[in-house]
């Protein structure tokens, strides 16, 4: 086992695959000779040579779109889009193409690619580098959404992404990269060679997808979440004194609802926790459905902290970026209940 | 001091509207055979020219000249006109099919038959087209069974696509036809990729992107002949410009372009301008494209000049946008009757046998009709189980979907 940063880990699952199948192959903008710009497939390129690891034109739809056609043809492509605030020209060839080509062919064409993007706030990247564009995935059938949390994870749910027979659409929190961040944004930043899921075996293993796990283990509430916030909600949970069960989601799509049902029927109450804005975000679907098949179990009403409505600010960072005081007064609301 | 005038929006028009009388006179033909034929290893900066003219092989009197001829062997040709009469005729059973009501909707190729069909005859297994839905040929000069056609068309028990697609959104990978997207120009950047995948591998396989005039305004169609540009990989993207793009004509998508073609310059792309009512000019310019792509020489963008001579789509009525008579009055006339008259002129086909093929073709498309719809049609017989909804979302049906197919009752 070595320390990791998730950075390190991501880098590790591209060259373990890349090691293990001759059919991964990588390329986005600025991924190939430099590394990219968050060092994530750094020394790929020179390991791997340019024909597996490669710079793309500034074309996200082109990227997306080429993965599609290299998929198709039996490659497995792991596709980089800088940021997840610039998918958007990619979103037609993600939602039409990667997601429905399995079905729409009855299986004769499969699209096996995974398509990586930096997600979330909390880095002062303000309006286009701080989004959180999960619930425009999860709302799509066929694509399967993925959101590590710590690089022990990163490492085995990209491995498993990339074994996935299905377009993954998996979006790593930068503000993750180099430590976890519990939002106490005035205190120093941990680095991730003194936290334990820093740990990272350094072979191949895969996290399987669909599969959520319990990293705080309550009998009072529920707390659900995943990305950057579960180090918000574990650091609020420990400083609320309440035995709150702290679920990391890590795959949205498949949800593991067993998990979910199992953990909400034994507490009774619930949170919903995401960086991303509220209305219409993924939290919705998860509090339909804890109401749906807990509802004779729940003791208060299902409740959700999350981005506020508005578009990702700058100067207003640490007012938009859920804190744990705003976690914690959700606690005690749902305990009031 | 120069005057300042306010400026004003330029909204192309055609030169004709419904009820006009067609006039194709601003179109510029050359006479077949005129066109050079570069080597296929020529630099793209070295063959402008061949962007902005039409390369014809067959000329009025039917002969093959120039050349761009003899691409083609006498059973060649001959299996090329049975190919496109075959297409004719499924086109004709399947637009009366939609108009009884046995499936919802047909798309039929009338006039750009020979695009399509002759495309094919250039291609090996193992190749790739990602077509729109406007290049049956494709399937039909690859010998795609015609009762599994129409069998996706009407949606039944033994569409190959389970009823999820639309009538003629087919998809045959053994026969190197890539599933249809009602998404316009998605495909044109996917082929782009498949054939990065082909050099990756360093397989001798090559892909052939397909486009029509209005869709290349689409962003896809820029991403794809940048990607193309940068790797180089065996791609040859076809431009099908039938003047129209539902009831938009050309203009509107080309704007002050000279030519589609012309757009494969800017990329440094070679670019090929052809007549696409011309047989043989089709196979040849797609030739020089496989040729280009099988030495590793890198892609080539071709403009088949042609005209949509139906209507768009079951759903359309050009009638109410363009002259009823315009596509009879199209200077490059119908490639059926093209061919035909060249294959009369080398003495390898007459009036009588033309006659006797067009009964033969109309009784084997009609054998097939009756076998698909004894399986069913949209609104009767056997239809695909409301099972295959939740199928093949994923490779394996996850939990979510096994409730809901549960909900159905299977």
């Amino acid at each position: 086992m070595a320390r990791m940063t998730m950075i390190e880990a991501i880098r590790d699952a591209h060259a373990v695959a890349m090691e293990a199948d001759p059919d991964v192959v990588v390329m986005g903008e600025d991924v190939g000779f430099f590394g990219g710009v968050f060092r994530c497939t750094a020394g790929l390129q020179n390991r791997f040579g340019v024909q597996r690891c490669f710079d793309t034109p500034i074309s996200e739809l082109g990227i997306v779109g080429t993965a599609v056609g290299m998929a198709a043809y039996g490659l497995k492509p792991v596709v980089e889009i800088q940021f997840a605030d610039y998918m958007y020209p990619a979103y037609d060839q993600i939602v039409s193409e990667a997601a429905r080509l399995r079905y729409r062919s009855a299986g004769e064409f499969t699209c096996p690619m995974v398509v990586r993007m930096p997600t979330g706030g909390g880095i002062f990247g303000a309006q286009t580098h701080s989004q959180s564009p999960e619930a425009l995935f999860t709302h799509v059938a066929g694509l399967k959404t993925v959101v590590p949390s710590n690089p022990r994870d990163a490492k085995g749910l990209l491995l498993a992404a990339i074994a996935d027979p299905d377009p993954v659409i998996f979006l790593e929190p930068k503000r993750l990269y180099n430590g976890p961040f519990d939002g106490h944004f005035d205190r120093p930043t941990e680095s991730w060679s003194k936290h334990e899921l820093g740990e990272v075996d350094p072979g191949y293993y895969e996290i399987p997808l669909g599969k959520a796990v319990t990293l705080r283990e309550g009998a009072a509430a529920t707390l659900l979440t995943y990305g950057a916030m579960v180090h918000v909600a574990l650091a609020a949970v420990e400083e609320s004194g309440v035995d709150v069960e702290v679920i990391d989601l890590r795959t949205l799509l498949p949800l593991d609802l067993e998990a979910i049902i199992a953990s909400v029927t034994k507490t009774g109450r619930c949170i919903v926790l995401h960086e991303a804005t509220l209305t219409s975000g993924f939290g919705a679907e998860v509090a339909a459905l804890v109401q749906q098949d807990c509802f004779y179990n729940l003791e208060a009403p299902v409740l959700r902290v999350a981005g506020w409505d508005t578009p990702y600010p700058h100067a207003q960072e640490w007012d938009y970026f859920p804190s744990p005081d705003r976690v914690k007064r959700a606690i005690a609301k749902v305990m009031e209940g | 001091m120069h005057e300042e005038i306010p400026p004003r929006l330029h909204v192309p028009e055609p030169a004709i509207r419904a009820g006009d009388t067609p006039d194709f006179s601003h179109v510029t033909i050359p006479r077949a055979g005129v066109v050079r034929r570069p080597d296929p290893d020529a630099k793209p900066e070295d063959m402008r020219d061949l962007a902005f003219s039409i390369i014809r092989v067959l000329n009025r009197n039917g002969e093959a000249v120039g050349p761009w001829a003899g691409s083609l062997s006498d059973e060649a040709l001959k299996d090329g006109l049975r190919h496109m009469m075959t297409l004719r005729a499924y086109d004709a059973r399947m637009l009366t099919a939609q108009r009884q009501g046995k499936t919802s909707f047909y798309m039929q190729h009338l006039g750009e038959e020979a695009i399509s069909c002759a495309f094919q005859k250039a291609l090996r297994k193992g190749d790739m087209n990602f077509p729109t839905y406007r290049q049956a040929g494709l399937l039909v000069a690859a010998g795609y069974p015609l009762v599994k056609m129409m069998c996706q068309v009407y949606s039944n028990e033994a569409d190959p696509v389970r009823g999820r697609q639309l009538p003629v959104f087919y998809s045959s990978k053994e026969h190197g036809f890539f599933s249809i997207s009602g998404n316009l120009a998605t495909q044109y950047v996917q082929a782009v990729g498949w054939a990065m995948a082909a050099a990756i591998k360093g397989e001798n396989k090559l892909s052939a992107a397909w486009i029509g005039d209005g869709s290349t305004a689409e962003s896809d169609f820029h991403g794809a002949l940048v990607f193309a540009s940068t790797y180089k990989p065996p791609v040859i993207l076809n431009i099908v410009n039938n003047q129209w793009a539902i009831s938009t004509f050309q203009g509107i998508a080309r704007g002050g372009a000279g030519t589609f073609a012309a757009r494969g310059h800017g990329f440094g792309l070679p670019a090929l301008r052809v007549d696409g009512n011309d047989y043989l000019a089709v196979h040849a310019a797609a030739a020089w494209a496989v040729e280009r792509a099988r030495r590793d020489l890198g892609p080539t963008l071709i403009e088949y000049v042609t005209y949509r001579a139906g209507g768009h789509s079951t759903s359309d009525d050009p009638a109410a946008y363009r002259p009823k008579e315009e596509g009879k009055s199209w200077p490059l006339g119908d490639p059926i009757l093209r061919l035909k008259a060249h294959l009369i002129q080398k003495g390898l086909w007459s009036e009588e046998r033309h006659s006797q093929a067009e009964a033969e073709v109309t009784d084997f498309v009609i054998a097939a009709q009756k076998e698909a719809e004894a399986i069913g049609t949209l609104h009767s017989g056997n239809r695909p189980s409301p099972r295959e909804i939740f199928e093949d979302v994923y490779a394996e049906m996850p939990p979510h979907l096994v409730r809901q197919r549960h909900e159905v009752g299977y």
